[in-house]
């Protein structure tokens, strides 16, 4: 068990190094206009020159990356170049807002497809006739086509909850919970849609192995074959396909972040993206890979022990 | 034989046309074609038939309702709806396009070339591929926009990359299959370059699958793209759905129609994507798969039962109902089948009955498709979902298992005698274990249910049994997995599992089909021991004669679904009536003399 923890976090180290070192060369190989772009069009040729040397943009690429790693590995993913704010305080500020939305949705969204999935598997006829339409309506209708929808219906035609904004727990606890209702949902409708199909036909799978019927022949009842080994058999699946949608919350958050006007990551980096803000995105990006990292190994370690073979 | 392969070429040969027939007959395959299609040539005509200049703004008219000179009406700049949805189909089609074909390109040479080779080369593509499939796209594509300016081909350039493992997997997972089929072994046999293998025979496999790919990932493009667009990440010069919305939603207090339109141009086009690669998919398997509506179903289920009815009428005058009489187990004229798409029950069971008699062994014996293992799921209530019981009684000692009108007992009503009562050995034993739980719970677990002992007695008594069915070390089979012992244990461990709540019945599945020889020796010992032990009765499935002779007081012959011939066994083996009994004789080769002798010299075979 150990050897099979360090050997997952170690793979997940070496992927965390690999993007971000491909990410930086990506985002700091074109960043010669920096400066102009800070100082406006007013800055005299000496300003900019100043301001790059300021910046450390006129030293070459590698030494900057080797700095930057350096001061990454001790926690220090650098300052932002509009803000000077430290990256590790802006996203610490932020951070709260996208997990709480992420991570009530990827929760109602599991329970959601578990239970359709599960009952469309099980039950067929109308039940799984629905998921089956749910999974292509889904598909067809994009998220953020979803929130807007919502937004129309919840927000200005029933003026039910707010349309936009967000009001922290400790301030008020019944706005922070209406300010959360439609951007989750928005986030929810997609996931149950896709994921309720992927893990009706894990359950599909499941139940047509041959021991569910010895199962069934020794006289165990229907539901506990189904809850307790059905259930057991098919969780591996489930969990892969909900991890997977859990990083593509990560990326609809984006987009959610930026309907609903919430002060997430997503908005953090919609916001850097179209300034310029270079460090900012660096930050963000090595932030989305180290909670898909921990993600993927909690579902590895959950999957070892759900299924005695992995173990080995 | 010869009939089947001349079917068989003749159906390769129309593969193809009935394909795209199977997808237009389709309705959903039909419409999302031509959807496609008409976005396709209002793209590439979209100067022609766009009514107005894409950026001409009618100071008048802003946000005006759909009219007479603006369809869709304006938007809050005074430009034409209708027309910036002609104009944005060109970029929504390209972006597609260039994801899908970026991400061909990528990940179906890749694909084959892991497959095929394997080792290093696998080993790496498929680390990246993993990476790659862990990342969220959309915080990739905001870093690359950050990194190289507002041009959504860039970004969907680089979603095709994201996007490729997909691809990479599906070819790879293809190939592999393929790699060691005869077919292939036969071609590199015959001197044919890997390359043309991989062209001739391969890629053939893996087309379907792409093309089934590529539209999902056609509608997942456009989705990206829209959402870019909508960030306003685009170019901000091009007309574009996504900035349509996104113009409209800071205006939907004031006119939600204005997100509408562009809502629906996106929704519509994914959807049909999606639509078309579903119909596809069913085009492929309709083949083999066979969908009825329900109306169907039941009208094919009536009109079988309805020829049954008039069988067993036929028939009723040859054997005598058996129902009647004190058997242990007595199957009454039971036919099954399964609703094919021509609206027929195809038959695997047809008319069959036979008895059980107490502590008596019936042995079935017939080759594969006969139908004798279906007849003993039919016993146990354990036949798959879709298959139709048409007709026939089960009484199993005074209670039904399929009452004589309405078919099958719920499977609630059969719960009560499975285990209890009647008892199975499946045949392939490493399958018939859950491979998540210890031996000791499948044995025990069934044990407290079933007799309602507590869990300390169920596991002395498990492992006493154990010991019975011949397993040296009882207690650590108890506490192992099943994937932590072998086959032969593994059956045994099913054998105990069977006998376990003594019941009156056991139907044994071909129970030593799937062991070394050495070990269905044993096994079969095992059996007749446990047999005259308990003096229970025994349903033994087999496709051997042999092992009929050796356990079997009385026979069953079963072919095509029928039963063909009946008597014990003695009488049996002497003197069989039948052809099909003969034939199934002859094939023992236990005690046998050789009937024919090789004449003449062997020719080309």
């Amino acid at each position: 068990m150990f050897r099979f923890i360090a050997k997952r976090l170690g793979s997940g180290a070496v992927l965390l190094l690999v993007i971000s070192t491909l990410t930086y060369f990506l985002l700091f190989f074109s960043s010669s206009s920096v400066a102009r772009n800070l100082l406006g069009d007013t800055a005299t040729p000496e300003q900019i020159v100043a301001k790059t040397h300021e910046l450390g943009l006129d030293r070459p690429i590698l030494a900057r990356y080797l700095e930057w790693l350096g001061n990454a590995v001790h926690g220090d993913l650098g300052t932002s170049w509009f803000t000077s704010q430290p990256i590790l305080e802006a996203l610490a500020t932020r951070i709260p807002v996208t997990l709480t939305i992420v991570l009530f949705a990827i929760g109602t969204a599991a329970i959601l497809a578990t239970v359709l999935g599960m009952s469309a598997a099980v039950k067929g006829g109308f039940i799984d006739r629905a998921v089956q339409f749910l999974a292509i309506a889904g598909f067809a209708v994009p998220n953020f086509v979803v929130a807007i929808i919502v937004v129309t219906l919840f927000a200005i035609n029933l003026a039910l909850l707010p349309a936009t904004g967000w009001v922290p727990l400790a301030e008020d606890p019944t706005q922070w919970a209406k300010s959360l209702v439609l951007p989750v949902s928005a986030l929810v409708i997609n996931t149950v849609a896709s994921a309720a199909q992927q893990i009706r036909s894990a359950f599909k799978d499941v139940l047509s192995r041959d021991w569910v019927r010895t199962l069934r022949s020794r006289g165990i009842k229907n539901s506990e074959i189904l809850f307790k080994h059905v259930l057991r058999s098919a969780a591996p699946a489930g969990l892969t396909v909900l991890s997977l949608q859990f990083v593509g919350m990560l990326g609809g958050s984006v987009i959610i972040e930026s309907i609903f006007a919430l002060p997430g990551i997503g908005h953090l980096i919609v916001d850097s993206t179209t300034q310029g803000d270079t460090p900012v995105v660096m930050g963000v990006v090595v932030f989305t890979v180290v909670v898909v990292i921990v993600v993927n190994l909690a579902v590895d370690l959950l999957n070892g022990w759900l299924n005695p073979k992995v173990r080995v | 034989m010869s009939t089947n392969t001349a079917a068989l070429t003749h159906s390769v040969a129309i593969v193809r046309t009935s394909l795209a027939r199977r997808l237009f007959k389709n309705p959903l395959g039909l419409i999302s074609t031509i959807i496609i299609l008409i976005a396709v040539l209002v793209s590439i005509f979209a100067n022609l038939i766009a009514p107005f200049d894409p950026n001409h703004t009618d100071a008048m008219n802003l946000m005006a309702s759909p009219n007479a000179t603006h369809w869709l009406g304006t938007d809050a700049a005074g430009r034409d709806i209708l027309t910036r949805i002609i104009m944005g189909t060109r970029g929504t089609l390209e972006s597609a396009i260039l994801v899908v074909i970026t991400s061909i390109v990528l990940g179906v040479p890749t694909g084959l070339i892991a497959g095929y080779y394997g080792k290093t080369f696998d080993a790496v593509a498929s680390w990246i591929a993993n990476m790659l499939m862990s990342l969220p796209s959309m915080i990739v594509l905001l870093a690359v926009r950050a990194a190289a300016g507002p041009s959504i081909l860039i970004s969907m350039a680089v979603f095709g990359l994201l996007i490729a493992p997909g691809f990479f997997r599906l070819t790879r997972t293809a190939v592999m299959g393929v790699r060691n089929e005869l077919y292939v072994d036969a071609a590199r046999v015959s001197g044919l370059s890997d390359s043309r293998i991989i062209l001739r025979h391969i890629l053939s496999v893996v087309r379907a699958p792409i093309i089934i790919q590529s539209a999902m990932i056609s509608g997942i493009s456009i989705s990206i793209q829209s959402g870019l667009e909508f960030l306003g990440l685009g170019d901000p010069t091009m007309v574009s759905w996504g900035s349509m919305l996104n113009e409209g939603f800071q205006n939907i207090f004031v006119n939600p129609l204005l997100v509408m339109w562009p809502g629906l141009a996106i929704t519509i086009t994914i959807g049909s994507f999606a639509l078309l690669g579903n119909a596809f998919r069913d085009a492929l398997e309709d083949a083999q798969k066979v969908k009825l509506n329900r109306k169907q179903a039941k009208a094919a289920l009536l009109r079988a039962k309805a020829e049954v009815a008039e069988l067993q009428a036929q028939s009723a005058t040859g054997s005598e109902s058996q129902a009647s009489e004190n058997h242990l187990l007595s199957v009454d004229h039971l036919s099954v089948g399964y609703p094919q798409a021509s609206g027929n029950l195809k038959y695997v069971v047809q008319d069959v009955s036979l008895f059980v008699d107490k502590g008596e062994v019936l042995g079935i014996v017939g080759e594969s498709g006969s139908g004798k293992t279906q007849t003993a799921f039919s016993i146990l209530g354990l036949l798959p979902d879709n298959a139709k019981i048409a007709g026939g009684h089960i009484v199993f000692a005074g209670d039904d298992l399929v009452a004589p009108e309405s078919g099958a007992i719920s499977q609630q009503e059969l719960t009560k005698f499975r285990g209890k009562r009647i008892a199975y050995i499946p045949q392939e034993p490493m399958s018939n274990l859950d491979p998540a739980f210890k031996i000791g719970y499948q044995l025990v677990r069934p044990m407290t249910q079933v007799l309602g002992i507590s869990k300390a007695e169920a596991k002395a008594k498990a492992l006493a049994l154990l010991e019975t069915v011949g397993i040296n070390n009882p207690l650590r089979v108890f506490n192992s997995y099943p994937h932590e012992i072998s086959g032969g244990m593994a059956q045994r461990v099913l054998i105990a599992g069977a006998v376990s709540c003594e019941p009156d019945l056991l139907i044994a599945d071909e129970p030593t089909t799937a062991l070394d020889v050495t070990v269905q020796a044993e096994v079969l010992d095992l059996l007749r021991d446990l047999q005259s032990r308990t003096g229970m009765g025994m349903v033994l499935v087999t496709h051997n004669f042999g092992v009929v002779a050796d356990l079997a007081d009385r026979v069953v012959v079963m072919q095509y679904g029928r039963v063909v011939e009946t008597g014990d066994v003695r009488s049996i083996l002497r003197n069989p009536q039948q052809d099909y009994t003969k034939e199934l004789l002859s094939s023992m080769l236990e005690g046998k003399t050789p009937m024919t002798m090789l004449t003449g010299p062997l020719k080309g075979a």
